[in-house]
């Protein structure tokens, strides 16, 4: 009997040294669980067009840059890059410690022919558009050139030549977006619909690796040990729920089964703030309205300018929203950078429309004035107007506040009509209505992103805005390499927009997320992705 | 009986195909497309996703080769869950569905059954009006009501089940199996009770207790032999509509369902999976309302269907 226990206990001893050994080896760190979305569309990255897709492939992968720690751009698989004079050319030197996590090397021929894949028009990616910077992507993906012209060149193992459209000079961004990760000619030409399905065969070059995906409950991912950077990262596990309730997302919150949560319900916001809990994150999108400049009465620009002035933007964003959004004053929202990363380029052009709650009363008197000068005082002689949106996405509540306000403030009366999701993009694009609502998300950090969309017959411009001078400044900027000149240029352009207001942008859209208290180092970035490589628990 | 058997099959494949049919062209009929979201794409990238698709096509010719997979039980590929076979979605997602189900469909019958029964025989007493009571809420009441009360006050409050149920413990099945159960529930027993007070006063049964048969021999040889039919009627749809999925109630507890799928595949119009959860749906629907024919062969006497 001694024995035995003598035995039992020299087991447990054994295997107690073992155990500590193993948290050892993971530097201290915990596993973070979170939840960011319900079952993503796919962990494909050419396939990928969803911000919970491209946060997990970030995961599994990494560009020739990346998200570094305090979430600006730095290098990733590549540890430096040259640019020629014009700007067009860039050459980028891959590690010779990056790897995949079946222990090959990271060669420049994985970017070439995950691009390749991506601008191939049989793959149909919806983030095709991200190849489109390179030389001939456009064309490739139309059809109208053949892949071999694609402007890309291996010209060693580990260097990669990319030649552009035009000069683009913030591509360090692009090219550390998920649709542009290295992907493997031997895996995904095998299998190319169920590859990334499966975590054996979901081989990546980023800090962590697929372990498993059970699907509509959780996708897990575990420090890979071929990372060439592995020594920095801090977590050990990440685990990510995949949930679609809100309210159980914000119970799964709090009994602890995940330390960070997106889509909590905005009635429940206020009381996670007061509980220390709430973070709003700010997101690179604008929430706008358009006026369809195509028809009566928003063909002349007055009216416009009256019925987005005559909108109490603080009220919308305090009293209707409560998600901590902010008020618009102009279209390209904050975070963007300006010539140099501070103040950006929001800050530097400053407030189109004064969002001061003291110069609300100002805003209403010069819409008033403004719709009288068009030749409808108090609102009298103005033909019907329509307001469409998608019903049950919460657009009504905004919907209604602004109906109010103009009716109070303009003596117009507006009808809301509310379609299903599907009829209503249809309705939005035939500009059956004379006000749609809208928004828009940036692609990626840079105002082009914003402002390429109001340019004539663009497929975004449901406003039908048309303005030569607004084009020209575009295509200038498109072409221009001298940073300071092209930020001009989109300054420029952003004055015509607002000038012309075909559009009236309500808000800045933010994110408003619940943390534990006791996690530390999160990276979250402006295009909505969120990193725990760094993460711990205090 | 064979004959009667393969006769029923035959309707019900013609129903099945009519019914897919129907469906694919009402779908591409309405507007929209799958690619839609907030982000628009350019022409070119949406031409390339229609063509992978096969979306560019006409009508017919998309019909014809739908048609033709399906017979060879290919469903296709979901589009918004890109490289997964519907096939293997309704596989992965159809057991909690069904496991709910039974559950539900179990409990509506046994307790509606009962509680009929005595409601019935315990005609216009306190115990009568008890059970109308409650059924009555049940009614009345919809189903998402039932799931967020039970769920605020037996999981929130009390901390008594699961507020997030991935059906792997029986406590998980409580709440939701209740909030989905309570409507079909409260039915049969109102069918039950008006069906078995009509039975309780035909002449078979007076002569059953003339013939001096006990309270017992009545009710359970005659009473509810004949007084069960209608809920054999409303059962075999309810057990259908249960079985494939409540949408309301999958997505209160998260649960991995299909009936969740069904409607989030509509919207997103992801046509693969529309076709695929519909067929199986129309399948189960039709096998149940088969299988209700059948039953009834053998309960009621009165039906004799070899004519």
């Amino acid at each position: 009997m001694k024995r035995i226990l003598a035995l039992i206990l020299t087991l447990a001893a054994i295997i107690t040294v073992f155990a500590g050994c193993g948290s050892a080896a993971n530097t201290g760190g915990k596993a973070i669980s979170a939840t960011i979305a319900s079952e993503p569309k796919t962990l494909d990255p050419s396939l990928n067009n969803a911000v919970d897709g491209g946060n997990y492939i970030l995961c599994a992968f990494e560009g020739l840059t990346t998200i570094g720690k305090d979430g600006t751009i730095v290098a990733g698989a590549a540890e430096k890059w040259e640019t020629s004079t014009d700007g067009l050319v860039w050459t980028f030197h891959i590690r010779k410690d990056a790897k995949w996590s079946d222990g090959k090397d990271v060669t420049a021929n994985d970017f070439i022919y995950s691009w390749k894949r991506t601008v191939n028009k049989d793959t149909a990616a919806d983030y095709a558009y991200y190849v489109y910077f390179i030389k001939n992507g456009e064309k490739i993906n139309a059809g109208e050139a053949d892949m071999d012209t694609l402007g890309v060149k291996a010209l060693d193992d580990k260097t990669l030549e990319v030649t552009l459209e035009n000069a683009c000079p913030f591509f360090t961004e692009i090219v550390a977006f998920p649709a542009l990760v290295p992907q493997r000619e031997d895996i995904v030409a095998n299998n190319a619909s169920k590859w990334a399905l499966d975590p054996a065969t979901y081989v990546g070059n980023g800090p962590y690796k697929l372990t498993s995906w059970e699907h509509d409950s959780k996708i897990t991912f575990e420090k890979s040990d071929t990372y060439w950077g592995k020594d920095s990262i801090v977590a050990p596990k990440i685990e990510w729920y995949l949930m679609n309730d809100q309210n159980a997302i914000l119970s799964a919150f709090k009994n602890g089964q995940v330390a960070y949560a997106k889509n909590i319900p905005t009635d429940e916001l206020a009381a996670e703030k007061d509980a220390g809990n709430l973070k709003i994150l700010p997101l690179l999108g604008t929430y706008y309205i358009d006026l369809v400049n195509s028809k009566a009465p928003f063909d002349n620009p007055k009216v416009r300018k009256a019925f987005s002035l005559a909108i109490d933007r603080n009220y919308l964003v305090e009293k209707v929203k409560k998600g901590g959004e902010t008020p618009a004053s102009a279209f390209v929202p904050y975070g963007i950078a300006d010539v140099k990363q501070e103040p950006d380029f929001r800050t530097t052009s400053g407030e189109f429309i004064s969002t001061k709650p003291e110069d609300y009363e100002k805003n209403v008197a010069e819409a008033k004035k403004l719709l009288a000068e068009a030749g409808y005082p108090g609102g009298k002689g103005l033909p019907k107007i329509t307001f469409g949106l998608n019903s049950g996405s919460g657009h009504e509540p905004v919907a209604e506040a602004l109906q109010q306000m103009w009716k109070e403030n303009l003596g117009v009366e507006v009808e809301i009509l509310a379609q299903e999701w599907n009829v209503f993009q249809q309705s939005r694009k035939d500009g059956v209505y004379n006000i749609n609502r809208n928004g828009w998300l940036g692609d990626y950090m840079d105002p082009s992103t914003f402002m390429d969309m109001f340019t004539t017959g663009n497929g975004q411009n449901n406003a039908k805005y048309s303005n030569k001078q607004y084009d020209e400044k575009i295509s200038a900027a498109r072409k221009e390499t001298d940073t300071a000149k092209r930020i001009q240029l989109f300054h420029d352009a952003e004055k015509i927009l607002m000038e012309d207001a075909p559009i009236a942008p309500l808000y800045f859209y933010t994110e408003p997320v619940v943390i534990s208290k006791d996690l530390q180092g999160i990276v979250n970035t402006k295009l909505g992705f969120v990193l725990f490589n760094w993460a711990s628990f205090k | 009986m064979a004959k009667y058997i393969l006769k029923r099959l035959l309707v019900s494949l013609l129903t099945l195909w009519i019914m897919f049919t129907l469906t694919f062209f009402l779908m591409h009929l309405t507007p929209g497309s799958p690619f839609l979201g907030d982000k628009k794409l350019t022409p070119e990238i949406l031409a390339n996703l229609e063509a992978k698709y096969g979306l560019d096509k006409p009508i017919l010719v998309q019909y014809e080769k739908y048609a033709k997979n399906v017979l060879t039980g290919d469903f296709g590929e979901s589009i918004t869950l890109a490289g997964q076979d519907v096939k293997d979605i309704i596989v992965r997602k159809f057991p909690y569905s069904l496991k709910l189900g039974l559950f539900s469909s179990a409990i509506a019958i046994l307790v509606g059954t009962v509680l009929g029964t005595i409601s019935a025989l315990k005609k216009n007493t306190g115990t009568d009006r008890a059970i109308m009571l409650i059924v009555t809420i049940g009614i009345a009441v919809p189903s998402f009501v039932v799931a967020t009360v039970s769920m605020v006050v037996f999981g929130v409050k009390f901390h008594l089940f699961p507020t997030v149920s991935h059906l792997d413990t029986l406590s998980s099945y409580i709440l939701p199996g209740f909030a989905l159960s309570f409507f079909p529930l409260s039915f049969i027993t109102r069918l039950m009770r008006s069906s078995m007070l009509d039975v309780i006063n035909q002449d078979y049964i007076r002569t059953a207790r003339a013939k001096g048969l006990s309270d017992r021999m009545v009710i359970f040889k005659h009473g509810l032999r004949n007084g069960i039919l209608p809920v054999v009627t409303y059962a075999g749809p309810m057990v259908a509509g249960v079985l494939t999925g409540s949408f309301v109630i999958e997505s209160i507890f998260s649960i991995p369902g299909l009936g969740s799928s069904f409607v989030t595949s509509i919207t997103a119009k992801d046509y693969p999976t529309v076709m695929g959860v519909t067929i199986f749906f129309g399948a189960v629907l039709i096998f149940m309302n088969f299988l209700v024919d059948i039953i009834y062969r053998f309960v009621d006497p009165r039906i004799n269907i070899t004519k």
